[in-house]
């Protein structure tokens, strides 16, 4: 039984890694005809620049788009990081009280449904230019998806899990512990997942309405000199950001969860 | 001496909006010390209610419901109940799964993996102590849940269908295995099922329920000796108990 379970899963894989390579190949075409369009029909390179001119910008302003990360990383981490505390504090104190869940849950829906985009002039009037007012818009984008996806995982709990730890005599605490905890953490790294993307837009969004450093900034200033393919350039870095947390993310999860078949 | 278990004359209904449901209708059921029992009824009868009640799980109800002639309401003693399904947490391995009654006791962990490391090949478990449950077959997982039932460290198990997922050849070998360890431990068993033979192979006595509102129709004392075979299984009395019971489930 082992050896097929064996096979079968190299064959899985082997179907994953196929999946990848069909990937990137599409990718790939997409970049060749994008170059040929852009050549062909002379296309002046502020309106759409070539994969070339991307590349060549990226080249030559590395060091100041490093730079301008750093500033972004260094925001949306710490954003990141003060959701995930918030976030969690708040699911629990849900998920222990009932009362404080029905009273707060809507609420939290209510607030996701402001624009960002509205919100972040305000809170750069409050907290002004620095990065205090770009972390709390990360945190403010990253709360809700890891909010709601650990509540979501703390209440679909198998009932008959608790109630055998109950007449094993566990306490409240235990139960928490041990069965709680452990089984809503798949739905809690569903949520880091998504929120993971969001909190480098998030610092973008934020830098994009006025900051001394970051790459939100720097994509400003591009397009008001006209600057098209270092706006390009910057753009593939925050893909290639957004992509790596993503990937933290997913092996952080595989390792804590090495039961957790489904990543 | 003390029942173990004792109902009389147990009512239950769950109400549910406007619809009341009936499900238990005068049961009285009692367990002696060193027993094995079997519940036996058709699926949906109301079986599962009845471990319910006894473990707390669904309150009020209606009769006398005593265990070790205390009644349950005063009574804290904990009961090794094993549901149908094996409830194995799928994010710890068979060990760290096997201990959790002990690491509720508070026991400390050394202490804990000297305990059960002397039970693993009893419960034919030994070698798989780091597997996490996906990794086990059915007939494992369903071990490895009694093993945790039989930590909880009580005198009382109350087993529902435990091998009602099983093949009949997993199953025919658990049931010869089960009555091994509770040769073994010496515990009293109520045991559920909806299996006719493994009622008769496995019981000293069977309570046959009706179909909803669950009546008993019947109390049967098996007279085999112990301990059983499996051979017995053939003999004339064996089929005349089983056309019995198939009667009175009818």
């Amino acid at each position: 039984m082992k050896r097929s379970e064996d096979i079968e899963d190299r064959l899985f894989k082997s179907i994953k890694i196929k999946e990848k390579y069909v990937s990137v190949v599409t990718i790939l075409i997409l970049v060749i005809l994008w170059q040929w369009i852009t050549y062909f029909l002379r296309i002046p390179e502020y309106i759409l620049p070539s994969p070339t001119d991307i590349v060549s910008s990226l080249i030559r302003s590395k060091d100041i788009l490093w730079l301008h990360s750093l500033t972004t990383i260094y925001e949306a981490g710490i954003g990141f990081i003060i959701a995930i505390i918030f976030a969690l504090v708040i699911a629990i104190i849900m998920n222990q009280w009932k009362l404080f869940k029905v009273s707060l849950y809507p609420l939290l829906v209510i607030s996701q449904t402001i624009p960002i985009i509205a919100l972040a002039p305000l809170i750069m009037i409050w907290m002004g230019f620095g990065s205090l007012p770009k972390v709390v818009v990360v945190v403010i984008v990253c709360f809700f998806p890891i909010s709601v996806s650990v509540v979501e995982g703390l209440a679909t709990v198998d009932k008959d899990l608790l109630d055998i730890m109950e007449i094993m005599g566990a306490n409240k605490f235990q139960v928490f512990l041990k069965v709680k905890l452990p089984y809503s953490l798949p739905s809690f790294f569903a949520g880091l997942k998504i929120a993971a993307t969001y909190s480098i837009m998030g610092a973008i969004i934020g830098e994009w309405l006025g900051a001394k450093r970051g790459l939100g900034i720097f994509m400003t200033r591009t397009m008001s000199s006209f600057k098209t393919s270092d706006l390009f350039a910057a753009i593939i870095i925050v893909v290639l950001l957004s992509i790596a947390l993503f990937k933290i993310i997913e092996w952080v999860g595989r390792k804590l969860m090495p039961w957790n078949r489904e990543l | 001496m003390v029942e173990k278990v004792y109902m009389a004359n147990v009512n239950k209904t769950f109400q549910e909006d406007d619809k009341i449901l009936k499900v238990l209708k005068d049961i009285s059921i009692t367990l002696n010390a060193g027993e094995f029992v079997s519940i036996i009824g058709p699926s949906g009868c109301g079986k599962s209610t009845i471990f319910h009640i006894l473990t707390k799980i669904v309150k009020g109800y209606g009769g006398i419901v005593k265990i070790d002639g205390v009644s349950i309401e005063k009574q804290n003693k904990k009961i090794g109940y094993m549901p149908q399904k094996d409830l194995l947490m799928p994010w710890r391995n068979l060990l760290d799964n096997v201990c959790i009654p002990l690491e509720i006791q508070g026991i400390r962990g050394k202490d804990r993996k000297k305990r059960v490391e002397k039970l693993l090949p009893i419960f034919g478990l030994e070698g798989f102590e780091k597997s996490y449950p996906y990794q086990l077959s059915g007939g494992m997982r369903q071990r490895a849940a009694l093993l945790r039932t039989i930590l909880i460290d009580s005198d009382i198990l109350l087993l529902d269908e435990p091998f009602a997922a099983l093949d009949a050849i997993s199953r025919s070998n658990m049931q010869e295995w089960l009555l091994d360890i509770w040769q073994k431990f010496k515990h009293s068993a109520l045991f559920i099922t909806h299996d006719v033979e493994e009622a008769i192979y496995l019981s000293d006595r069977i309570y046959v329920l009706s179909h909803r509102p669950a009546i008993i129709v019947d109390e049967i004392k098996i007279d085999f000796p112990r301990p059983r075979i499996k051979e017995m299984t053939l003999t004339s009395e064996f089929i005349g108990y089983k056309k019995r019971l198939i009667e009175l489930l009818r």
